[in-house]
């Protein structure tokens, strides 16, 4: 077990899988906010559901093990890397066509990771923590909180371009995680370079469809506002 | 024909290991574009010397593009703009009139400066002294078909082996990865009846060397295999994840 953390494919290894946990995480969330614009009364029973019970709870902590696992093993790799690379730079640049998301996955991930703190306190903080806490603020019922929040013009721009952020991460990250579990050949390279961009484009746009129609909705509706 | 052309070519100039480098630009003229880059280097040194001046030191032998002796990171690429050669194949029609050519040594921690140009790899050889190599004699030359080997597996095998250990791949890589050496290393080998048996000591054994010599993570840039001078595929590395891998869940 300890080639896991003292080797680089082993450290490789636990980004791999945790990026595509947290990436089969995301399909799940996805088809959840989709209940949404279908159904509010849907949704509010998912939400109800997903509470402060304790298999939300265990699925919650071990949803927030992988990621902080999948933020720290990035951050080493990164420094590592850095070190590795040396202290010299070359001064006629890199003119090397690779893809630029490939090499601004960290950039990226921070980006994201900027974007899930914004998140957790718009939703998680005011409806499991604060059910968690026995506050009595808590809100059980998440469709009228996604209404109001994308009432915002703000939020609606916000969201939009962590999504954005998260595409781009995911057309590298998914068919590196089939790489570097050595799924891959010269015929597969093509096929997952291919999965990859759907996925991460299934998942974007999946994502995108409660912001962009609760904003159109209230932008027709003459209520929206700036934040 | 070619046109003979006038470069200035901005070469870094370090003296030794701990020397501070600095780039340094010379004027070179009429210059052909048949010229290879190593040849333009060449008459750049009869310069230098002539003006009683230091030449350049750079690595060369073969200049065929197969020893891979020859490095060079030219204009932002590992043996230069063009695709699937070393810099000995490398030619002046490459260039404009009037072009400055910035040429640098690989850059990595585990690669250091010798002198100018020049770089020590020695860390490729202590990657293959840890395993790149079967521990038994198997003998001659087998008779064609002795041995059965599908035709997919030898060409991939032979792909693999067409790595010349320059190191590109580490030079172009933003992690410093030896990867793509490591894993054509480990697959010419392993795709073969008389490598298969040390297959999962081998990529146990030649990954833990690289890791300990300072390469970096690999990232899947993919910057390598675009850069390598003999086009080997990072399809390579995926086998090697895929046995490295294999040998450690099955210990």
């Amino acid at each position: 077990m300890y080639w896991l953390f003292n080797s680089s494919l082993g450290r490789k290894f636990i980004m791999s899988i945790t990026g595509t946990c947290l990436v089969l995480f995301l399909l799940f969330h996805m088809c959840m906010n989709l209940v949404l614009v279908f159904s509010t009364e849907a949704y509010d029973m998912i939400c109800e559901f997903l509470g402060a019970n304790w298999y939300a709870v265990v699925a919650t902590l071990g949803l927030a093990g992988l990621a902080a696992l999948h933020i720290l093993y990035g951050t080493l790799l990164t420094l590592q890397n850095k070190s590795a690379r040396g202290s010299q730079g070359y001064s006629s640049g890199n003119k090397t066509k690779t893809e630029w998301s490939a090499k601004n996955m960290y950039v990226l991930g921070l980006f994201i990771l900027l974007g899930l703190v914004i998140h957790l306190c718009n939703f998680w903080y005011k409806m499991q923590f604060a059910e968690l806490i026995g506050s009595p603020d808590a809100v059980a019922a998440g469709s009228g909180l996604v209404i109001e929040l994308f009432s915002k013009a703000v939020y609606v721009v916000i969201y939009l371009l962590w999504l954005f952020a998260l595409w781009f991460h995911l057309t590298h990250g998914v068919w590196s995680a089939f790489q570097t579990l050595g799924w891959n050949n010269k015929t597969w390279y093509r096929r997952l370079h291919g999965i990859s961009c759907i996925v991460a484009t299934i998942i974007a746009i999946g994502f995108a469809a409660a912001p962009i129609y609760f904003g159109v909705e209230s932008l027709l509706n003459g209520i929206m506002t700036l934040y | 024909m070619d046109k003979d052309i006038n470069i200035k070519v901005r070469v870094w100039r370090q003296q030794g290991p701990k020397a501070k480098g600095h780039f340094e630009t010379y004027k070179l003229e009429n210059i052909s574009g048949g010229t290879s880059f190593l040849e333009m280097l060449d008459i750049l040194n009869e310069q230098l010397i002539r003006e009683k001046q230091e030449p350049v030191v750079f690595d060369n032998d073969c200049r065929e593009g197969i020893c891979g002796m020859c490095s060079l990171y030219i204009n932002g690429h590992p043996h230069g703009p063009d695709n699937l050669i070393t810099t000995c194949q490398l030619h002046i029609r490459h260039f404009k009139d009037g072009e400055t050519i910035t040429v640098e040594p690989w850059r990595s921690a585990a690669f250091p400066v010798v002198r100018d140009l020049m770089v020590d790899r020695h860390a490729f050889d202590k990657i293959i002294q840890a395993g790149g190599y079967i521990n038994v004699n198997t003998g001659g030359v087998p008779d064609a078909n002795a041995i059965p080997i599908s035709k997919l597996d030898a060409d991939e095998a032979m792909d693999a082996a067409s790595c010349i250990g320059c190191g590109a791949c580490v030079a172009a890589c933003k992690n410093g990865s030896a990867m793509l050496f490591v894993s054509a290393k480990v697959s010419q080998l392993a795709l073969l009846p008389q490598g298969k048996i040390e297959a999962k000591a081998r990529a146990k054994a030649m990954v833990k060397r690289m890791d300990e010599l300072g390469f970096g993570n690999c990232t899947n840039t993919r910057a390598c295999e675009l850069e390598c001078p003999k086009g080997v595929s990072i399809s390579n590395i995926a086998r090697l994840n895929r046995s490295f891998l294999g040998a450690k869940l099955s210990d």
